[in-house]
């Protein structure tokens, strides 16, 4: 484990690396609203507990999950001191790395909210 | 150059008297107006924006004069419904949009420390093609012809030509010309962030305002596009009769709205998060300290960015959408409270903990966040969809709207306007008239707004140009009359503290003691932009770096000389701001102005039915665009120069990392954007309606499958081009970009041919069909004149195997339009047949 953690640390981080999170969350939610809308035109309902619902949140929130992780392990790259606002490199990671964490949290509820009203209402009405 | 040349004061004389030179306006009374320097430009284009706010705002008081009482008669229900729709529309699209476009392309070259953006002529079109839009769309109610349908101008009441007159197409038309320069701005000013940084300001050093205009032209990108293309099939429907959005022939009104907020709600961020931004740049200044959470702020800028996209349908709660799609934009709308609420927090943060200096940007910055966290509250309830049912299309909702945009963009950009205004005219502004007008506005607003939460929940409707005595909310409107007066009163204060400026003496330079980049303005500015492009190691360079002021004026930094008389400016990577090259930029020239006609024509003379003339104009613009691009991408007379600390950078860049491709590139995720609102329309149909196409002939699979085949043809072609290119096959890369143009023209003829015997005006199915194909077809013809373009430049000489910025441009937008015709060519010809 802790060498996978070791190994997320090197990985590349850029501004499209830092969009993954809300991405993420913007799939979920494109792929929520066109699933209820076309089941309900097409089928007149709506699954009691939708399965491949089900198994896309999860999904979502698992690909959140790994980004928040391995973002977590890179904004703890030891080097330079606090409070980190420095123009290095090791800042510079800092900096892209805890931005994607932040966004991972948010996106997380974000996907969670989304999911929420599938577990209270249940037809197309 | 030695590290110590710059000692010598006869040095930089010269030096100063070449920039000064370079940089020297045209003068004459039509020729100054061909000035393409930002700092111009962003000056005209700030004050026509104000002067369309104040123009839009005298509207908003006739209103309210006629609401004063009940049953007035002051202005027939005609003129308000004309009065309305434009006071929206122009706040929306000529103030709030092209406000932000306007202070970045002031502001934004002088936070990065370049010496202008990497396309200066672009902002010049988008000035004129704003100024000439704006000027066609407000005026036409001094001809009682304005657009009177709503500012979302919902079918089908705009679209039936016997309900709504020719403003529906002045709306349409003249507003989908201000997009374009939205979009023009979008892609100056997301290029401007992302490769014009000083070299050192890394992502992580970058002002906070540069983060917010690039998440927001960004969301520029992906917001406006669905609107254009709505307004592509609004037009269609209203000139020549394909019903899009009549029921009575398969189309929907519903999927307007669709578009529309796609766009509409977006919109709401792209005005809000720029002047949430001039905060960012004020707070520090005014705590004189570091802001608080740099990395907080980025996760509200961008979060609010991407949950912004999943809020449309709370505009649409009342249209019968099943309640579990409601129940997820419900959601989303909840959640977008989260990054909002982080960023006001941490401005909080950095003022609690700084020694705050209460001057009166500061006032007008709190005093906004007041108003701005009213309107956020009534926000949060009206995204609950059973109180939205009770509330929508009442003045509760005219009242959280408006707590909104003046707490987040109004009052913020009255902060910023007496906070740059320094920056822009060396003069401070009133302190004493400053706070008097944030008073009388801020009472005003308070005044003429909160009564509306009230009416609007006793049952008074918005959009009503009269209401009858007995309902009792007489008084509750003749409060809000009042307040608009107060309201107005305050402004024109503000305006009077503007005018008195020319006369009132020089400011101090950096008079508020900033710590960031665009403070290196000098009261007498030159138009040179920065004297020396600085080497960034701190967030507030000027605060933090030793003798940071004057290394820059001294010309101790990069760039500090244009020795082969050219405007030229430091282009950096994207991520860690190292330099790359340095670029030529574009000088003051008519081309611009003529080209932003010469669109202009086009739109205008379409909203008159006058196709051929239009048509005319059409050809007219091409050929401007044609004569503009020419003399881009120039082969430099020298491979590369040197810029100072013995640095050489090459003057020629083409592929990722030039500006141009980024520039094609950006623009061409707008154009798939768009494309894909048509292909959104097409599978929405296909969902609502169990009968979409039954008993009208499709075009069947053999014509699209040939068109494609053809259209892939020609991406290759390009494709191969550009490899044949870069190995030195000349000659081998000109055969096949006349190959793929034949292709083009191959694929044209068979899209075209697919669409034979369909009548597009007899049903829904026919008419999205012909607008896929004809979207593709028309790329089709743009790629086969980029193609024929990319041969003239290599047979006149202007591009060879080491210089191919044009062939690598052309092959970007040949990646999009095959991709395009994969799209529209699959779901035309296969999707019918999958049965579904």
């Amino acid at each position: 484990m802790r060498r996978w953690l070791k190994r997320a640390q090197r990985l590349r981080v850029t501004l499209w690396t830092l969009i993954v999170p809300p991405t993420t969350w913007a799939v979920h939610f494109l792929f929520s609203y066109l699933w209820a809308a076309v089941s309900c035109a097409k089928l007149g309902e709506w699954a009691r507990f939708p399965t491949a619902f089900a198994i896309g949140t999860v999904a979502a929130l698992a690909v959140i999950v790994v980004s928040g992780i391995i973002a977590l392990q890179q904004s703890r790259t030891p080097g330079d001191v606090a409070p980190h606002d420095e123009g290095t490199d090791v800042d510079r990671l800092r900096f892209l790395a805890y931005s994607t964490l932040l966004l991972a949290g948010l996106s997380f509820i974000g996907v969670v909210f989304t999911a929420l009203p599938v577990l209270v209402l249940s037809d197309c009405r | 150059m030695s590290l110590y040349a710059q000692d010598d004061t006869a040095l930089r004389a010269a030096q100063e008297e070449r920039l000064r030179a370079v940089w020297k306006p045209p003068s004459g009374w039509f020729f100054r107006w061909t000035d393409v320097n930002n700092n111009r430009v962003g000056v005209w284009y700030t004050l026509t924006a104000f002067g369309f706010m104040l123009f839009a705002g005298v509207l908003a008081l006739i209103m309210r004069t006629q609401l004063a009482v009940p049953e007035n008669n002051l202005v027939s229900a005609n003129t308000f419904n004309q009065l309305f729709t434009l006071h929206g529309s122009m706040m929306m699209f000529l103030f709030a949009v092209p406000m932000f476009e306007a202070v970045s392309i002031i502001l934004l070259p002088q936070l990065l420390g370049a010496r202008d953006l990497p396309f200066p002529r672009l902002s010049a079109f988008g000035y004129w093609s704003f100024l000439l839009g704006g000027v066609f769309v407000g005026g036409s109610i001094f001809f009682n012809a304005a657009p009177d349908g709503g500012w979302f101008m919902y079918p089908p009441l705009t679209t039936r030509t016997d309900l709504s007159g020719i403003g529906a197409d002045i709306w349409m038309l003249g507003l989908s010309f201000i997009e374009v320069s939205s979009v023009a701005a979008a892609v100056e000013l997301i290029v401007g962030v992302l490769k014009c940084r000083p070299p050192g300001m890394r992502l992580n050093l970058m002002p906070l305002y540069a983060w917010y205009i690039l998440v927001v032209a960004v969301m520029i990108l992906f917001a406006f596009p669905p609107l254009i293309a709505g307004d592509l099939l609004f037009e269609m429907e209203r000139l020549l009769g394909w019903p899009f959005f009549d029921a009575a022939k398969g189309g929907d009104p519903l999927l307007w709205q669709h578009l529309f907020w796609i766009f509409g709600h977006p919109e709401v961020y792209i005005v809000f998060l720029p002047s949430i931004a001039l905060f960012a740049m004020m707070i520090p200044t005014f705590a004189q300290r570091h802001l608080l959470g740099y990395p907080w702020i980025v996760l509200a800028a961008v979060g609010t960015a991407f949950l912004s996209f999943g809020l449309w349908v709370h505009h649409m709660f009342a249209t019968g959408l099943p309640k579990i799609s409601l129940a997820f934009f419900s959601a989303a709308s909840e959640a977008v409270a989260i990054p909002t609420g982080v960023q006001i927090f941490a401005f909080i943060a950095t003022l609690w903990a700084g020694k705050v200096k209460w001057s009166t940007p500061l006032l007008y910055a709190s005093g906004s966040l007041a108003v701005f966290v009213i309107g956020g509250l009534t926000g949060v309830m009206v995204a609950i969809a059973p109180f939205d049912w009770q509330a929508h299309d009442t003045y509760f909702v005219v009242a959280h709207l408006h707590y909104v945009l003046i707490g987040g963009t109004l009052l913020p950009l009255f902060g910023g306007l007496y906070y740059y205004w320094p920056l822009i005219t060396g003069k401070k502004l009133s302190d004493r008239l400053g706070r008097t007008a944030f008073w009388i506005m801020f009472v005003g607003i308070n005044l003429t707004f909160f009564p509306m939460h009230l009416s609007g929940l006793e049952g008074m409707p918005r959009r009503v140009f009269t209401y009858p005595a007995e309902l009792n909310i007489g008084w509750l409107n003749l409060a809000s009359t009042a307040g608009s007066y107060l309201f107005a009163s305050g402004v024109l204060v503000l305006v009077i503290d503007l005018a008195l400026s020319p006369s009132r003496k020089k400011a101090p330079r950096n008079p508020w003691n900033a710590g960031t980049l665009e403070w290196l303005a000098h009261p007498d500015d030159e138009d040179w932009g920065i004297r020396s492009v600085p080497l960034i190691e701190s967030r507030y360079p000027i605060w933090d770096q030793k003798n940071f002021v004057a290394k820059v004026d001294e010309g101790r930094f990069f760039l500090p000389d244009a020795e082969e008389g050219r405007r030229e400016t430091i282009i950096t990577s994207v991520l860690d701001a190292k330099p790359v090259s340095v670029i030529r930029l574009g000088t003051p020239s008519v081309k611009p102005m003529i080209t932003a006609v010469a669109l202009g024509s086009v739109f205008i003379l379409t909203t008159y039915h006058l196709y051929l003339a239009a048509a005319l104009f059409g050809v007219v613009t091409l050929g401007c665009v044609l004569w503009w691009l020419w003399d881009t991408a120039e082969i430099p007379e020298k491979p590369e120069k040197p810029i100072g600390h013995g640095m050489t950078m090459p003057l020629y860049l083409s592929g990722p990392a030039a500006p141009g491709w980024w520039a094609m590139f950006i623009t061409m995720m707008a154009d798939a954007t768009a494309f894909s609102g048509l292909v959104f329309g097409y599978y929405f149909y296909w969902t609502i309606h169990p009968d979409f196409g039954a008993g009208f002939d499709g075009p069947g699979s053999a014509g699209p499958l040939l068109a494609l085949a053809c259209s892939l043809g020609s991406w290759a072609a390009t494709v191969a081009a550009r490899e044949m290119h870069r190995r030195g096959g000349v000659t081998a890369a000109r055969g096949l970009l006349i190959a793929g143009a034949g292709a083009a023209a191959a694929s044209i003829a068979a899209g075209l041919g697919s669409l034979d015997g369909l009548d597009p005006k007899a049903n829904v199915y026919p008419a999205i069909v012909w607008v896929l194909v004809i979207w593709t077809v028309a790329h089709a013809a743009v790629g086969i004149v980029m193609q024929l373009y990319t041969l003239a430049r290599s047979i006149a000489g202007k591009m060879d195997p080491a210089h191919d910025a044009d062939l690598r441009n052309i092959t970007v937008y040949q990646h999009f339009f095959a991709l395009t015709a994969i799209v529209a060519y699959l779901t035309v010809g296969l999707f019918p047949e999958a049965g579904l």
